[in-house]
């Protein structure tokens, strides 16, 4: 080598190593205010980054946040995965009571007590995000959802119906759409499982086992799910079979969204999140019930599950940043924001906010007239194995399948959790 | 000769083309394995943190009902799985391998392409199509059943506890019978002309020269085909996975060790995974396995004729 060629071997890699110091200081200046959020709800991914994100953005143009959502079913194992990597995002979506604080057992999350913003939530709004002892809330608690029916209007403007409010005239609107029209009556599938629970059996199931009562009855043990007001409610699910679509044990969540949104089915078990999709993909009218009661019944109780919130990663690099995102979240501006532009989601903090959407303001009505409850497998009894969820989408399907009757699915249900709970041995 | 020219120089070359290799495979396959035997012996407490139990995972995978009875559910699934395998996709394979190679058969590389074609292709693919033509309420089978007289026996397949695990085997059946087909294809045509033409001068016909000739020579390769089956079929999941999700339903009728595993080890949504209990399920598929491929040996490989042509 000539001292030539040298000269400029040296110099080409005293550049490249120039170029390569400030990359990386440039990236680290980049990196010190960027947030990442870990979250299962890929739908609103569109919403996040094109609306809220550029709204935070107004008063905080230092901090860039990225919405980085991986799909429903894989969020649990994917965040697992990261989380013990090290590579997951600073702020973390957080999944109602046992999951998260197993998360935070675990110390994957930081305790958020002394956070600004949190005193806009009520202890009811935080209880499915703090430690047993009631000590250490560890995620900021975002939106719950609403079960109910979600119907179409036009369908029943054509046969004549009207609203259902118990459970006889639940099955008459039906029987009718079945006999007088090619409508598929009850658009819900059994293949992917999670509906017949979540859609199912929660959706009409607090009718039976009176809400909060019930589900607090069987916590303490009091009550069993072999007991006559559980077997009701999947003695009740046992009669859909026949007005669910034609081969709806191979139908999936998308296809009965698509099946209801395209007007060929009448009545739809839904979750309130449903309402924005349907909203882009729905040409027609379509309205909302409450869960009918059973007859005789004058209270009506609603499924209110408190659903999501949002923690922050112990092992995050930004958390100072993350913070001031948490408090702004908690703030009359984003309550507002969230709520609207994804109607269906509704804000568990305290401000008074506005609910444009009609279908949305239906669900939230129900608030005012029915009994709220969550989800009675969430807290506390799905910590064992088997686990009482996964249990109750497997019996749920079986008895919507004719495969099981309604009798069994509650014998089953209640010895896999009598196999761990000790409430309930 | 001095005793130092006698004394061959140490054979760094070895070393030199075999370190990469042999590198890459200690670090990913070697030693995640063991790791995994290792982490099977330990359970996960709630912060977290591992300690060293002995074999309870297995006793209980094995005796505790809550954990054996999935357990032996998937071994019995996979099983049925891998029966369908070999008495339908291998057989299929055989025969197309012997269309192939049949002198007669025009268009022969276009055949072989078309059915070789699905298994190039990703099984969430695979798995996709096949649902929008089964699908009850989108799907074209139902309408094409009707026009051949068949459309009273359609059903909702993929959704029935009688009939799901079934139809995902044949599924599978049809993906992948190109690669048996192919394997036998290729013994066949190394067979030698003359020994064909020897037969059929000596009088046989052609049932007799398949059956006498052809089929001793490619034992073999249809024995690895068979060995590969298994290997393949105990450790499926993506396409279980796709079609049914991680509860493989209705009521665990899909259910193989492949989403057992996955269940067990990643979590499922309130369930929470496992890291010490997914080794366990893992160290346990690796057994089964390990306790086929040598059954294998012992049994065919060593007893089967190999001819040198």
């Amino acid at each position: 080598m000539s001292t030539s060629q040298m000269k400029k071997a040296t110099k080409t890699i005293a550049a490249l190593a120039a170029g390569v110091a400030l990359a990386s200081s440039s990236f680290a200046a980049f990196s010190a205010e960027k947030l990442v959020i870990e979250s299962w709800r890929n739908d609103d991914s569109k919403i996040w980054s094109d609306v809220i994100i550029p709204e935070f953005n107004k008063s905080h143009p230092e901090i860039e946040v990225v919405f980085a959502p991986t799909t429903p079913a894989d969020y649990v194992p994917v965040l697992n995965a990261k989380l013990k990597a090290g590579t997951a995002g600073d702020l973390i979506t957080c999944k109602p009571f046992d999951a998260s604080l197993s998360l935070y057992n675990k110390g994957h999350l930081d305790s958020l007590n002394g956070l600004d913003g949190l005193e806009n939530f009520s202890d009811v709004a935080k209880s499915a995000w703090i430690t047993d002892d009631g000590a250490n809330p560890f995620c900021l608690p975002m939106a719950s959802v609403i079960h109910g029916f979600i119907y179409n209007k036009e369908i029943f403007e054509e046969l004549n119906l009207s609203v259902p409010k118990t459970e006889s005239e639940f099955f008459k609107v039906l029987e009718t759409i079945k006999s007088e029209s090619r409508y598929t009556p009850l658009v819900m599938g059994t293949a992917d499982q999670w509906e017949a629970a979540t859609m199912g059996f929660q959706n009409v199931g607090p009718n039976y086992w009176k809400g909060e009562e019930g589900r607090k009855n069987l916590i303490s043990g009091k009550d069993k799910l072999s007991d006559p007001q559980y077997v009701k409610v999947w003695e009740h699910m046992s009669k859909w079979g026949p007005y669910m679509g034609r081969g709806y044990e191979a139908q999936k969540y998308s296809d009965s969204q698509n099946l209801f949104t395209l007007g060929r089915g009448a009545i739809y078990p839904a979750g309130s999140w449903d309402i924005s999709t349907f909203n882009t993909q729905a040409d027609f009218k379509f309205g909302a019930f409450y869960p009918p009661t059973p007859d005789g019944q004058d209270t009506c109780y609603i499924s209110d599950h408190t659903d999501i919130a949002l923690g922050l990663n112990s092992a995050g690099k930004n958390k100072k940043a993350a913070k001031t995102f948490l408090t702004w979240m908690a703030s009359k501006e984003f309550a507002s924001l969230y709520s609207n532009q994804l109607p269906g989601f509704f804000s568990l903090s305290d401000h008074k906010i506005k609910v444009k959407d009609p279908v949305a303001q239906e669900f939230l009505s129900w608030r005012g007239q029915c009994k709220q409850t969550i989800r009675n497998s969430y807290q506390i009894l799905s910590r064992g194995e088997p686990n009482l969820e996964n249990e109750l989408w497997n019996v749920s399907v079986q008895v919507l399948n004719g495969t099981m009757k309604a009798q069994a699915a509650g014998d089953q249900a209640e010895k896999s959790l009598a196999n761990w709970y000790k409430p309930h041995q | 000769m001095t005793t130092i020219r006698a004394k061959k120089a140490f054979p760094w070359h070895i070393i030199f083309f075999l370190g990469p290799g042999l590198l890459i495979y200690l670090t990913v396959s070697v030693y995640p394995l063991l790791d995994t035997l290792r982490l099977s012996l330990y359970n996960e407490e709630y912060n977290g943190d591992l300690t060293f139990t002995g074999l309870s995972n297995f006793s209980k995978l094995l005796f505790d009902v809550v954990w054996s009875d999935p357990f032996w559910n998937a071994t019995w699934n996979n099983l049925k799985f891998f029966v369908v395998h070999m008495l339908i996709q291998n057989p299929i394979g055989l025969l197309l391998a012997v269309l192939l190679s049949s002198p007669k058969l025009r268009m022969r590389n276009s055949y072989r392409t078309l059915i070789f074609l699905p298994t190039m292709l990703s099984v969430v693919i695979i798995g996709f199509v096949w649902q929008l033509l089964l699908s009850p309420l989108w799907g074209i089978t139902e309408n094409f059943m009707w026009d051949i007289g068949l459309g009273n026996y359609f059903d909702a397949w993929l959704g029935k506890e009688s009939s799901a695990l079934f139809t995902l085997s044949l599924i599978s059946v049809w993906q992948f019978v190109g690669l048996p087909m192919m394997l036998i294809y290729a013994a066949l045509l190394s067979i030698p002309d003359e020994l064909i033409d020897a037969s059929v001068v000596d009088g046989s016909s052609a049932w007799q020269t398949f059956y006498n000739i052809k089929l001793p020579l490619i034992m073999p390769t249809i024995g690895m085909v068979s060995i590969l089956t298994f290997v393949a079929n105990f450790n499926a999941f993506e396409l279980i996975y796709t079609v049914k999700g991680a509860l493989a339903g209705p009521n665990f009728s899909t259910d193989i060790m492949g989403t057992l595993f996955y269940r067990t080890f990643f979590g499922f949504q309130l369930q929470e995974g496992s890291l010490t209990m997914g080794a366990a399920v893992a160290t346990l598929m690796f057994l089964v396995i390990l306790v086929g491929v040598a059954l294998y040996l012992f049994l065919f490989q060593r007893r089967v004729q190999r001819f040198a042509l």
